[in-house]
């Protein structure tokens, strides 16, 4: 066998090792968080993890379960090391990003743990392509203690609602403005831009929305530009789920489908950013329009 | 020196379209040599051009069902001129359900490649539209530059597999690296490489075999498992892959160790030869 140069380590010797019919189920998910080059990775018994962060103040977790892989077993956890998103990404979909029908690329992939590279085999076809990624020191992700007891604002949508508001979003807006009332306008995206300003509001009826939980009126901005890579992740879901807490942390959580068409909240990618607090004043081009910050 | 010829078969003409698109992708500019019985694209080996050379050849009686050809003299009946590939697939793409293609060589105000196109529309008039392609005539003392390149005697010859999930592989390796590293051996075995600081993407095609060894040039005591590796400039190896729009009839690849791979495709009754030295 060509495929293995030197005699391969024992199934023992891998503290992470995974096995998955259709690479597609991981690739889209973490297509969906890769909005930075560098990614961590936990894995522990029941998945792995994979955490992208931004500016201190974003962060999107994507959460691959343990039952996604045909076979999946780690050995002392938790696994962590840091990774290439951007050469991962490249080498999962290495037989093509849109397979022809019928024919799924098996992935198979190993860690052996601190120092070694993370290996990938990839099959489709009779064809075999192996990966070795080096990883990298894990750093220090955020933790941001978003938990749900202090959640105070809760929506689920259905995806498409929000779809089209997020790639039409007014990019020379700074920010975004979200509403969460139990009352008129119940949920508004407001943009500040060059144009003049815009909101937009869903109705609490809407057949859009799934669930409706506001227990208090919430007016919170966030940068735009970090709310934008989102649109990524909201693009492959078909639920989202919008959370606010006490200190105006807005969570967004996608649920993905999967490729075989399990359809559960398996796949989650998780969204936790920062309000910001504006104190700057701002003019917008009609000259009309002053506002201030909270 | 003149030359004249018609294409009417619709399956002919979609042939040669395709051919001409082909060529388009692999070169910017390159030769046309007509003779009695034959055509040739011909990319000549430059420094330019990254040392890369290619060599197509059509037989003129499987394409057009009239051909009149008369060379620079008697012993040399044949002409070579040089002509932008994209002029000409541009020029082909109108001739998609045409009725009939006329190709000649003419002298409006500069020599031209005339392109005529017959095309049928709905009211049973014809409507013809006419590509004057320009074109440089290549004198006699240059010819020589311009023949068949010999293919030299390779360490391992194997056959292509699937160019599409070639192509695939390497539009993902080109991402990771610009040096691919194409190895194979007499097992039938062919790999795709790269390694850079932060990955190693190796791709293993198996059982492709190999062509029996035609040439008694081909060393005989190599061992089977043993690999002949050529490392390539891999966007020169994308652009011959993006070029080949559908699977050959036979697809061969010969490798020199560390000085060129050499492709040698079959379409139907075009042949195609490929050249990408290695790189130093």
């Amino acid at each position: 066998m060509p495929l293995i140069a030197q005699p391969a380590p024992a199934e023992s010797d891998y503290s992470l090792v995974a096995c998955l019919d259709n690479v597609r189920n991981l690739s889209t998910v973490l297509k969906a968080i890769h909005f930075r080059e560098h990614a961590t990775c936990f894995a522990t018994k029941n998945g792995i993890k994979v955490t992208v962060e931004n500016a201190k103040c974003v962060q999107a977790n994507a959460f691959i379960q343990a039952a996604i892989f045909q076979e999946f077993k780690v050995q002392e956890e938790p696994v962590t090391f840091r990774i290439n998103l951007t050469v991962l990404l490249d080498c999962l979909s290495i037989f093509g990003s849109n397979p022809m029908p019928g024919n799924l690329t098996a992935l198979r992939m190993c860690y052996q743990g601190y120092g070694y590279p993370l290996m990938l085999f990839l099959e489709e076809g009779g064809v075999v392509t192996v990966c070795k990624i080096n990883t990298q020191e894990p750093e220090e992700t955020l933790d941001f203690d978003f938990c749900s007891t202090n959640v105070i604002n809760k929506i689920i949508l259905q995806s498409e609602g929000l779809r089209e508001a997020f790639s039409e979003l007014d990019m020379t807006s700074e920010i975004l403005q979200i509403t969460m009332s139990p009352d008129k306008p119940y949920f508004r995206l407001s943009t500040f831009g060059n144009a003049g300003s815009s909101h937009l509001d869903y109705p609490k009826d809407s057949d859009l929305m799934e669930s409706f939980n506001c227990n208090q009126t919430q007016v919170n901005r966030y940068k735009i530009s970090l709310l934008k890579p989102s649109t990524k992740a909201l693009v492959l879901s078909c639920k989202v789920s919008i959370r606010t807490d006490n200190r105006g942390f807005l969570s967004l959580q996608y649920m993905i489908r999967n490729e075989d068409g399990q359809d559960f909240w398996l796949l989650l990618v998780d969204w936790i950013r920062q309000s910001h607090l504006w104190n700057i004043m701002k003019f917008a081009l009609n000259g009309l329009f002053l506002e201030s910050g909270e | 020196m003149k030359f004249r010829a018609k294409i009417v078969d619709a399956a002919c003409l979609n042939h040669f379209t395709r051919v001409s698109c082909m060529v388009a992708k692999l070169a910017r500019a390159c030769t046309l040599r007509i003779r009695p019985h034959k055509l040739n694209f011909i990319l000549p080996d430059t420094a330019a051009g990254g040392g890369v050379s290619m060599w197509c050849e059509l037989p003129q009686e499987n394409f057009f069902s009239e051909f009149q050809m008369e060379g620079v003299s008697q012993e040399n009946n044949e002409i070579y001129v040089e002509l932008t590939t994209e002029n000409l697939s541009r020029a082909l793409r109108t001739a998609q359900n045409a009725r009939a293609l006329k190709v000649k060589l003419t002298n409006r105000h500069f020599p031209c490649l005339t392109v005529s196109i017959e095309l049928v529309s709905v009211s049973s008039s014809s409507r013809m539209v006419t590509h004057d392609i320009p074109i440089k005539v290549i004198p006699r003392k240059l010819w020589k530059n311009l023949q068949e390149p010999t293919v030299p005697d390779c360490d391992v010859s194997i056959y292509l597999p699937v160019l599409k999930t070639m192509k695939s592989v390497v539009e993902k390796m080109k991402n990771i690296s610009n040096h691919l590293i194409i190895e194979a051996n007499l097992n039938g075995d062919l790999n795709l490489k790269i390694e850079s600081e932060l990955v190693c993407v190796t791709t293993h095609f198996k059982d492709l075999g190999n062509p029996p060894s035609a040439s008694e040039g081909v060393s005989q005591d190599r061992s089977p498992a043993e690999m002949a590796e050529v490392h390539v400039d891999i966007r020169k190896f994308l652009q011959f892959l993006a070029g080949q729009q559908v699977n050959p009839t036979k697809g061969v690849c010969n490798v020199v160790s560390h000085k060129m791979v050499h492709f040698d495709l079959l379409h139907e009754d075009v042949s195609l030869q490929y050249f990408i030295p290695a790189l130093s």
